[in-house]
């Protein structure tokens, strides 16, 4: 199988769909003759025309209800923001509208909206947020968020196929830095469905995006230490995988949660309150959460090294709970 | 309306002093893109190179009191308002001593006491606050101005449409200063507004639109007191023009892949605000070059500071994210 980055994994994923399916089509800024601000759609305006990769002005509010109409008439708009953080710009066609369009008209919005989130190259408070937390609470949007080159394509795929409205959230810090093998041919993964990065006995590590490979060195200083950790990768948020979880916890006992979004409020506490609500019984330990502190993310390395979980916090977390 | 003595000192006069002040920023952007090659400072970069004459004729015209808002390419912005180049660069750094105290980095520049606002690094993001600052204006009877620069790009945003109805609507004390450097990232302005004049944008609210030359610093001064005089007067806000050019790539690192090659050389040697300004003078070649090495040897001392600055205390993450 052939070694994609998670960049070529997106890239390749849309060249796919946008060949399969005459209704796909993407828009954006500069996602033309620029490729895209990261370059993901870099080559789709040769191969399929300015009809179908469209290069929008700065109107994210626009370029989502664009997307949410197209889609309504049948479409299957891929639309991209720049950067996750503006899409509070589009918040209104995307959380009043888009999401509510289905439980309101029963017309489906089969969109989808990519969004490049996550920090760690010292963006700066607005353009280095990882939001999808936020998006979790509305009901009717679905969450995404791929780890892995081989699950960014996959995922892909599913959430051109789904008939909902999907946040795609692509994280930038593993666009060049992650690679792995990916399928030439067309394939799915279905949301609501975990992947078990590694499997261990002694605690479960929930996480998603970025933060599975922050997890992943943790867990190898604990193995070192004798502590096996097990690793959900949970994929996608809007729906989650919970019974993975579970079953995880009654195996483990323990149960850690990681997200490079802020604590409070953040998905972490949705799921700490579901295995609390189900599982209380099996737990052996207060569940923790390794997570951002409430503040706004910012510029400066030393700080931004400060707010983002690191590999020492994860395992220090780990450490605890393996003490307990 | 302050009144220039160029005309019978033209050396000695403003048009010298903002011509310091265009190769401050001129020598400020280009080592900006040097230490940013360096990996000295992180993040996303925008310069103004080409912008120059904007910055500088602008801030020139404003009063004491009055205000600016700024964008993602705001270095300019700041150090012709006011901000020294050592606060500057140290906020590139991410240092203590910066503008922003190392929070925000280049497209998060701030130095309210010196009546900047604030860039937003969300384009058109600072739109509304510039038009709530004219309403705080209007409210108390202040003759002061808030003055907005944004991008011909920003226009497209409905944040730039909302503020303009409002402004024109209750008659603010507001000047949106458009900068049309005929570029939005990589999307030439043909492909991101359907009309050409932007002043069009204006008449839509029934606003007084100015236009003017970006790249002559005294047409961009006198042109923005005018503005100002308008605004502050309460006739109601102001649309002002600057046909400009971006002498540079969007961000630094960008390949410009999308601009054709001849057009942008010709344009580098033809719309330079800087040339155009030392012709105008008539300056020897020595005194250009005297005035060169003053700006070089700022800049070298604004990055020297930065460079020694204060890595901020991680310990201080949470102080001030309330009030
Ligand atoms: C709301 C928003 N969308 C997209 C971006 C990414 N972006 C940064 S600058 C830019 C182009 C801005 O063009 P213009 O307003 O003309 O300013 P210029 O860069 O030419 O100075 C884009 C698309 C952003 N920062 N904010
Ligand atoms: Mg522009």
């Amino acid at each position: 199988m052939p070694e994609k980055t998670y960049l070529q994994a997106i890239s390749d994923g849309l060249r796919q769909e946008m060949r399969r399916d005459e209704r796909v089509f993407v828009l954006g800024e500069d996602v033309g003759v620029y490729g895209g601000a990261f370059k993901v759609t870099v080559g789709l305006l040769e191969e399929f025309g300015p009809w179908r990769v469209i290069d929008a002005p700065l109107s994210e509010i626009a370029i989502v209800g664009g997307a949410t109409g197209s889609a309504l008439m049948g479409l299957r708009p891929i639309a991209e923001l720049q950067f996750s953080d503006f899409v509070s710009c589009a918040w209104d066609q995307l959380v009043t509208v888009a999401a509510k369009q289905h439980f309101r008209a029963g017309t489906p919005v089969p969109m989808v909206l990519r969004l490049p989130s996550g920090g760690g190259f010292s963006g700066g408070p607005f353009h280095s947020q990882s939001p999808e937390s936020a998006f979790t609470h509305v009901p009717g949007l679905k969450v995404v968020c791929p780890a892995t080159p081989h699950d960014a394509k996959g995922l892909l795929a599913t959430a051109v196929d789904d008939p909902n409205p999907v946040l795609y959230f692509e994280h930038k810090h593993l666009y060049r830095r992650i690679k792995g093998e990916v399928p030439d041919e067309r394939y799915t993964i279905p949301f609501g469905k975990a992947r078990i990065e590694r499997a261990g006995d002694d605690i479960t590590l929930v996480t998603w995006g970025a933060m599975v490979y922050t997890a992943a060195e943790a867990a190898d200083e604990l193995q070192a230490g004798g502590v096996s950790v097990e690793i959900i990768d949970l994929r996608t948020l809007q729906p989650w995988d919970k019974q993975a979880v579970l079953e995880s916890v009654a195996k483990t006992s323990k149960l850690l949660i990681l997200h490079e979004d802020t604590r409070t409020s953040g998905f972490g506490a949705e799921i700490a309150a579901q295995v609390v609500e189900e599982a209380f019984e099996q737990l052996d330990a207060p569940i923790r959460r390794v997570a951002a502190p409430d503040t706004p993310i910012p510029f400066s390395p030393q700080l931004e090294k400060a707010y983002i979980p690191q590999v020492e916090d994860v395992a220090s977390a780990l450490r605890e709970l393996a003490a307990y | 309306m302050t009144e220039l003595d160029f005309m019978t000192s033209p050396q000695s006069g403003e048009l010298g002093r903002f011509l310091q002040q265009m190769l401050l920023i001129r020598y400020f952007e280009q080592q900006v893109e040097e230490r940013y090659r360096d990996a000295e400072i992180p993040g996303f970069v925008h310069v103004a190179i080409g912008q120059e004459a904007v910055a500088v004729g602008a801030c020139a015209a404003l009063a004491p009191g009055d205000v600016i808002t700024s964008t993602h390419r705001s270095h300019a912005h700041a150090l012709a308002k006011g901000t020294p180049a050592r606060a500057v660069m140290a906020e590139l750094y991410g240092k203590v001593e910066g503008c922003s105290r190392g929070r925000g980095g280049s497209m998060h520049l701030y130095d309210v006491e010196r009546g900047n606002l604030g860039s937003s690094a969300v384009v058109g993001g600072a739109l509304g606050i510039a038009t709530g600052a004219a309403l705080s204006f209007s409210l108390r009877s202040e003759p002061r101005v808030a003055l907005a620069f944004f991008g011909d790009g920003a226009t497209a945003s409905g944040l730039f449409h909302e503020s303009m109805n409002l402004a024109q609507l209750w008659k603010l004390p507001v000047v949106f200063l458009c900068e049309n450097n005929r570029w939005a990232e990589s999307t030439p302005l043909a492909q991101h507004s359907p009309i050409t004049d932007l002043t069009q944008r204006a008449q839509a609210f029934g606003m007084t639109a100015l236009e003017v030359d970006g790249q002559d610093v005294e047409a961009v001064y006198r042109a923005t007191a005018e503005a100002l005089a308008h605004a502050r007067s309460a006739a109601g806000p102001v649309f002002l023009l600057a046909e400009t050019y971006r002498l540079a790539p969007h961000n630094v690192g960008d390949q410009q892949e999308y601009r054709d090659k001849e057009e942008y050389e010709l344009t580098r040697a033809t719309q330079d605000p800087i040339a155009k300004l030392r012709e105008r003078l008539a300056l020897s070649d020595e005194r250009f070059d005297e005035l060169e090495r003053e700006a070089e040897a700022a800049v070298a001392d604004a990055v020297d500071f930065a460079r020694h600055g204060t890595d901020p205390d991680p310990q201080t993450l949470l102080e001030d994210v309330y009030a």
